[in-house]
């Protein structure tokens, strides 16, 4: 899934500072699942910024809602009637929410409530982690299903570097080295063999240094399926 | 005599069968020029070529390839090197065929140090290849005249190609292979990180050479003379991929605080006499950290000097 972090209460607070009545827009989708814009999250930050305006003797008037997914124009379309209602819109979907809400509704203001992060999963409660970069171009197989690209902090497709210390990277105590595992997997498999000889280039095209990317699947745009 | 790949003085001198001595002079924090060419008078004629550092440890300084075009000025020979954290394929070969039209004649392919360690934290970096594919690529272009999309080079560039190795990093099982790697990718010679756990060296040389690899390139031990204690225990502490045996820390500690430096001198001194001697070694790589001043005295005690002339 999309992965997001909270942005900082003062901040949105500064966001909205000139508007007296605003919508928090939530998402069911990938950022409810990682606890940052779902039903919860939504209420919370709207009780917060409620209390802290009051504090300042600035009373705000929120209203909130949950999207099914704001990352589809059908979803998007069910709030036309009422979003014309506030002075501004704070989204708490993935950095696609916001973006698909501006260009339905031109007129309106849309601010992101959070910040996105990476495409990963959680490995323990309240714990996400990275796992794809969208790079384009899967080859995880290659490398006993770890992304080096995603994970390696410097996307090596020959590590481990001279970093690795102890299974961990070197830019932090708390950052597993990918490629010690890729290597310590491979041995004990005793496929060594696997991690011998030079990978061709990457060819980055297919990520995001080829220019921003669209899917086209014809048969679902003519309508057939 | 073999035709000679890049004909750099380092690799006539490997070559010709010579124990080398290389050395180390990072560019500086701005374009101090006479800073510069005064730290070359100290390596000038007491190595056969000195490393010239790119951004070491993140950290900005004058570009390596400038520094680099600097010492050839200066009659000295540099190892340029150059990492793949601030370049895209298009700079490190237009870099190339660069130092290669300002007389620069070897190269180190390194990755580099995340940018987390240095003065610009907030950068983005690079990494559109990795060093192992730099290996490759240089060889392509010295040996078959060819950028990566195989369009041909109108005179290609000659280097003579170096690599990092450092035995010391995790999973130690991996290392001698990753070696191996470096050298099927093209390594003419390597310059291994700074040994002080030589136990764990002298078994690392006896696979490589067990590998067959130090029939195949060069291998450079590389050697840091400690300046004190307090030097010792940092590197230990936040230099990553740094094995330092606590006897050598408790050695350093051993004697008075000003003596320690001639310990730390003692003790590099000790090692390049086994590395002499040591299968599977043809040089010695010596990282004289901010101390380039103490090279031609540590060169004199050492018994390299004088440098071969070939």
């Amino acid at each position: 899934m999309i992965v997001a972090d909270r942005k900082s209460l003062q901040e949105i607070l500064a966001m909205v500072e000139d508007n007296k009545k605003i919508l928090i827009s939530g998402c069911k989708g990938c950022v409810t699942v990682c606890n940052v814009g779902g039903l919860k999250e939504v209420e919370i930050l709207a009780s917060s910024m409620e209390i802290a305006r009051k504090k300042q003797g600035n009373d705000i008037e929120i209203d909130i809602n949950v999207l099914e997914r704001q990352c589809d124009t059908e979803y998007v379309a069910g709030i036309s009637e009422t979003v014309g209602d506030y002075e501004a819109v704070i989204s708490l979907a993935c950095g696609v929410g916001p973006q698909f809400l501006s260009e339905m509704y031109k007129d309106q203001t849309f601010y992101p409530g959070v910040n996105t992060t990476f495409f990963g999963g959680a490995t323990e409660h309240g714990i996400w982690e990275e796992r794809c970069a969208g790079c384009g171009t899967c080859i995880i197989h290659n490398f006993g299903g770890h992304c080096p690209v995603a994970r390696c902090a410097k996307s090596l497709l020959h590590g481990p570097c001279g970093g690795s210390s102890n299974g961990k990277c070197e830019i932090s105590k708390d950052t597993e080295c990918i490629w010690d595992t890729i290597v310590r997997k491979k041995m004990e498999e005793d496929r060594l063999d696997d991690l011998l000889g030079i990978r061709g280039l990457k060819d980055w095209q297919t990520a995001r240094d080829g220019g921003p990317r669209r899917s086209i699947r014809e048969e679902l745009v003519k309508g057939n399926i | 005599m073999r035709e000679l790949k890049s004909g750099s003085n380092l690799e006539k001198v490997l070559t010709a069968g010579h124990f080398a001595f290389t050395g180390e002079c990072g560019p500086p924090k701005g374009a101090n020029v006479e800073h510069l060419v005064e730290k070359f008078q100290f390596l000038k004629g007491n190595v056969d070529a000195v490393n010239v550092t790119d951004n070491q440890t993140a950290v900005v300084r004058m570009a390596s390839l400038a520094a680099s075009k600097l010492m050839v000025e200066e009659g000295l020979e540099p190892n340029f090197q150059m990492v793949c954290r601030d370049r895209n394929r298009l700079a490190i070969m237009s870099d190339i065929l660069g130092a290669h039209a300002l007389g620069i004649r070897n190269m180190l392919c390194l990755s580099g140090d995340h940018q987390t360690f240095g003065n610009h934290p907030q950068a983005k970096n690079v990494h559109d290849i990795d060093s192992m594919q730099l290996i490759a690529l240089v060889k392509k272009m010295r040996d078959e005249g060819k950028f990566m999309n195989d369009e041909d080079i109108d005179v290609p560039p000659k280097m003579f190609i170096g690599a990092a190795c450092n035995p010391f990093a995790d999973p130690y099982e991996f290392r001698v292979h990753r070696l191996a790697n470096k050298i099927t990718a093209g390594a003419d010679f390597i310059q291994t990180q700074c040994i002080f756990n030589m136990d764990k060296f002298r078994d690392f040389m006896k696979k490589a050479v067990d590998m067959g690899l130090a029939e195949k390139c060069y291998i450079l031990a590389g050697v840091t003379p400690m300046k004190n204690a307090g030097m010792a225990n940092f590197m230990s502490k936040f230099v990553p991929g740094m094995d330092i045996p606590d006897s050598l820390i408790k050695r350093l500690k051993s004697v008075d605080k000003k003596d320690q430096s001639e310990e730390g001198i003692k003790f590099a001194l000790e090692q390049v006499e086994e590395f002499k001697e040591m299968e599977g070694v043809a040089g010695v790589h010596m990282m004289a950290i901010e101390w380039e001043h103490k090279v031609p005295e540590i060169a004199e005690r050492a018994g390299v000097l004088p440098r071969p002339v070939v």
